[in-house]
């Protein structure tokens, strides 16, 4: 009976194969290491967010007279309010740090690299939604750094020659960041970016399941099946779904079936993040004033600058790169410029081998520079503009677009170690 | 290469924590949110010194009472004036603009205070008023200086002034402030007023956030959950994975 | 891949742990959700119990006291139309209030702790319109008794106890909130103290 019904379904809406598709005989490499965690993280932060962040709109008013209120009303009055507020303020920075992570992960291992480049421009786009919905949900709770870090970000619009003004004024919908300001901040923040964030990972995943999952070898392990590849014991164990095999075209060598293997494996993953996770909602939810920043527990006044306006973290190694150019519009250009030397990747780095492993020296050192750049401009971000600081984030800056720079020339004829054959 | 690179972004975590501090170190308040009958003292003080110009507005009397352990009768006699109702916020009836015209600013909402200014920035800047005849209300402050407020615990303090000793600065003798010292007229000795003053911190600290003793007694059950389902899972990876290695 | 043999019943045991542990875990995360959408501090202030004053209220007068957002009224009833209470109880649905639409320290022929003190929630029990008072002409819906509640929306009756009489729209009596005199002239509505 439960039998008939699900073949019935399954007629209709292939539901089983669409699962035996992706999760239950999707081949994964087996050597997957602590790197490749944080994209279901990412995935489990997100659900995070659009849960709270559901339950937060029950109680939050978007109106610049009644937005402060309602999020102490929602911190004080209402059962649990608080634990849903810090859940989704922590939610917001865990899942910057789980994307760093994850983006570093990919650079490492040459993710990026053919066929996997429009994953990666997925993935890209994910990231800069991801930048705005955090933009835009920083000015709900309507503090004084909600009010003057969204001030300030709309302004980098303004330095845009011609259009500038006019732009940041469209953008308020007011001479000053206002209610309106507030409410279409709000709507964008809880209904139009999260469903092109969904969307967007949904292709992002689709993307990846088509191209198959990168390794920390960075070797393929979809062979040709032209009678040279040898299977082991292991490979014959486990099925995949016909899809990957292309009807026998190719072999799938030192891959283990998603589920279960990868599924016990993230449930792991999953338990160490939270406890660091509930460590910080429970104990530490302002995270040093860098998660929730001390200014932000006043209410926003137009008529008072706090003494040191800096945005959220995750958003000052870019910051950091705007500030470090003396010229205003050169610096947006030059921050934006930093994201989109990240998106172009694929195409900047000109390497047939994937793997930093068997990639030469330089590029090993060229990204470890790269990493040491943008956490340097992260902290820079943070600090006061003043002399030796501003010194320090041109040079910084100069590393982070050096990184670039050099991996474009070197890659072209790059000395690199042998491939392993298979996985290691 | 590396190793300046490294230094240097250890020189910028260091000089991060310093960036933007107040003129004088600031001392360390002695915060016990478990100590009710501190945080009972607190609340009066609060009641009965700071009420007058500043709010409480987020902060119902209802959950003072509760999470103070006082009990409703006691509170509504003792800790409220005008007659509101016990489940009411703690405001007073001075206007914004009244408090504009009297201070120079509106006197701010203290419900926040202690996230705002973190707590031992309150608790040295309510021992660190001193004479200034200069001043509007002839107080100037430490911490803050040119603040609006008036010295409004003098009658418990004494009248403060500042203290000085000579010592020698790069090799030069040199008048240093070294503290406050009152007179003597007030109702308390330093010891109990800096007491009392923990005390009230304490309290401002408790506003800010009333969850947070709760936060923290789930949190613990939370985090010994979670080590369990580590175990647990790990120990299901492990067998699992038996198949693959 | 290791020789040894696959321990299933190990096996099944972490698989089950683990499950059970996550479901219990899961059941904790949705606690907060499911206790967020309780009435809220502030919900629970406005519907805190109310005071009314009744020390300057007439015999046959009728005052509305707001408590949780509903009108609660409180009548003076006198001499001659506590007597009748009596008179209208053969046309009664339920006149000796069985149905619990009152606190059981309300269970009496006048529906109230004091025989002349009536509150009640003046919300008629059919569909939620608010009856009129009608002190002295009532006798046009009910032959004879002088004073009664009339609810215009459907023309449900009921008499000067909260009683609704027989074949009409509403089926139950008025609703009486839990009350209770702190002296002579001041009633508290919406606490009883655990009175019985």
């Amino acid at each position: 009976m439960f039998k008939n019904l699900m073949s019935w379904i399954e007629y209709r809406l292939p539901f089983m194969d669409k699962m035996n598709l992706h999760v239950i005989q999707y081949p994964a490499p087996k050597n997957f290491n602590f790197w490749y965690f944080f994209g279901s993280l990412a995935m489990v932060v997100l659900v995070n967010q659009i849960i709270t962040g559901v339950w937060l709109t029950m109680n939050y008013e978007p109106s610049a007279e009644g937005a402060f209120a309602s999020v102490e009303y929602i911190m004080r009055d209402v059962d649990y309010g608080w634990l849903l507020r810090y859940m989704h303020s922590t939610g917001a920075s865990a899942f910057f740090v789980v994307v760093y992570l994850h983006m570093l992960r990919g650079m490492m291992y040459g993710s990026y690299q053919k066929p996997r480049e429009l994953l990666w421009v997925f993935g890209m786009l994910i990231f800069l939604v991801l930048m705005a919905e955090a933009f835009m949900g920083y000015l709900l709770p309507w503090g004084q750094m909600s009010f003057w870090g969204a001030q300030v970000i709309i302004g980098i619009f303004g330095t845009i020659p011609f259009i500038g003004e006019d732009l940041t004024l469209w953008i308020r919908g007011d001479y000053v960041i206002s209610g309106a300001t507030l409410n279409r901040f709000f709507a964008l923040h809880v209904i139009a970016l999260p469903l092109v964030l969904v969307i967007l990972v949904f292709l992002h995943i689709m993307a990846l399941h088509e191209v198959g999952s990168n390794n920390p070898d960075g070797i393929d392990i979809k062979k040709d099946n032209d009678g040279t590849v040898e299977l082991t014991e292991a490979d014959k164990k486990f099925t995949f779904h016909q899809y990957f095999t292309r009807g026998g075209k190719k072999i799938i060598v030192d891959a283990i079936p998603f589920h279960p293997y990868y599924t016990v494996k993230d449930l792991v993953g999953l338990a160490g993040f939270l406890l660091i996770f509930a460590w910080v909602i429970f104990f530490l939810p302002e995270g040093g004033g860098y998660f929730l920043e001390p200014p932000n527990f006043e209410p926003a006044n137009p008529l008072k600058t706090p003494d040191h306006i800096a945005p959220v973290w995750y958003f000052t190694p870019f910051y950091a790169i705007l500030r470090a150019v003396p010229h205003p519009f050169m610096g947006a250009v030059a921050m934006f410029a930093a994201i989109i030397a990240l998106a172009l990747l694929p195409w900047l780095d000109r390497g047939k081998v994937r793997s930093v492993r068997y990639r030469c020296g330089l590029h090993r050192i060229n990204l470890i520079m790269f990493c040491v750049s943008f956490v340097a401009l992260g902290v820079l971000g943070v600090l006061p503009a003043t002399g030796l600081y501003t010194l320090l984030a041109q040079i910084f800056s100069f590393t982070y677009f050096g990184f670039f720079a050099l991996l474009f020339f070197y890659s072209k004829n790059e000395k690199t170690k042998p491939l392993p054959e298979r996985v290691t | 290469m590396m190793k300046t690179l490294l230094s240097a972004v250890a020189l910028l975590a260091s000089s991060l924590a310093m960036a933007a501090g107040p003129s004088i170190p600031l001392d360390k308040a002695p915060i016990d949110l478990t100590d009710k009958v501190s945080l009972q003292n607190g609340a009066r003080l609060f009641q009965n010194y700071c009420l007058g110009c500043h709010q409480m507005q987020y902060q119902r009397y209802s959950r003072t009472f509760a999470d103070l352990d006082i009990p409703q009768e006691l509170g509504m006699e003792h800790l409220m004036f005008t007659g509101e109702k016990v489940g009411d916020h703690i405001t007073n009836s001075m206007s914004a603009k009244d408090g504009e015209t009297w201070f120079g600013a509106t006197p701010p909402d203290l419900t926040n205070v202690a996230r705002v200014r973190g707590p031992d920035w309150l608790y040295t800047y309510l021992r660190t008023f001193y004479t200034d005849d200069t001043r509007p209300f002839g107080v100037n402050n430490k911490v803050f200086p040119m603040v609006g407020m008036p010295h409004v615990l003098q009658e418990l303090q004494g009248v403060p002034s500042r203290t000085y000793e000579t010592r020698l600065v790069d090799g030069q003798p040199k008048e240093v402030y070294v503290g406050i010292q009152t007179d003597g007229t007030g109702e308390l000795s330093t010891d109990e007023y800096d007491a009392a003053i923990a005390d009230l911190v304490n309290y401002l600290e408790y506003v800010g956030e009333p969850t947070k003793l709760e936060a923290h007694a789930l949190g613990y059950k939370v985090m010994i959950f979670l080590l369990i389902f580590f175990v647990l899972a790990y120990l299901l990876k492990k067998e699992y994975w038996k198949d693959v290695h | 891949m290791s020789n040894a043999p696959i321990d299933n019943g190990r096996r099944r045991f972490l698989t089950i742990a683990t499950s059970v542990v996550g479901g219990v875990g899961a059941i904790g995360v949705a606690v907060p959700f499911i206790a967020s959408w309780n009435p809220s501090e502030r919900a629970k202030q406005a519907g805190a119990a109310v005071t009314a004053d009744i020390s300057k209220l007439e015999p046959g007068q009728l005052i509305r006291v707001e408590w949780r957002g509903k009108p609660v009224w409180v009548v003076k009833r006198t001499a001659e139309t506590l007597q009748q209470l009596e008179q209208t109880e053969v046309n009664l649905r339920d006149p000796n209030s069985d149905v619990p639409q009152q606190p059981a320290y309300a269970q009496n022929r006048h529906r109230s702790i004091k025989p002349e003190i009536f509150i009640a929630v003046g919300i008629c029990t059919h569909l939620g319109c608010s009856p009129s008072y009608l002190p002295n002409d009532f006798t046009e819906q009910v032959e004879g008794i002088i004073s009664g509640f009339f609810c215009p929306c459907h023309g449900s009756k009921f008499d000067m106890a909260g009683r609704v009489f027989q074949s009409l729209p509403a089926q139950t009596n008025l609703v009486v909130p839990p009350h209770m005199f702190i002296d002579d002239n001041t009633i508290v509505i919406g606490e009883d103290e655990g009175v019985v």
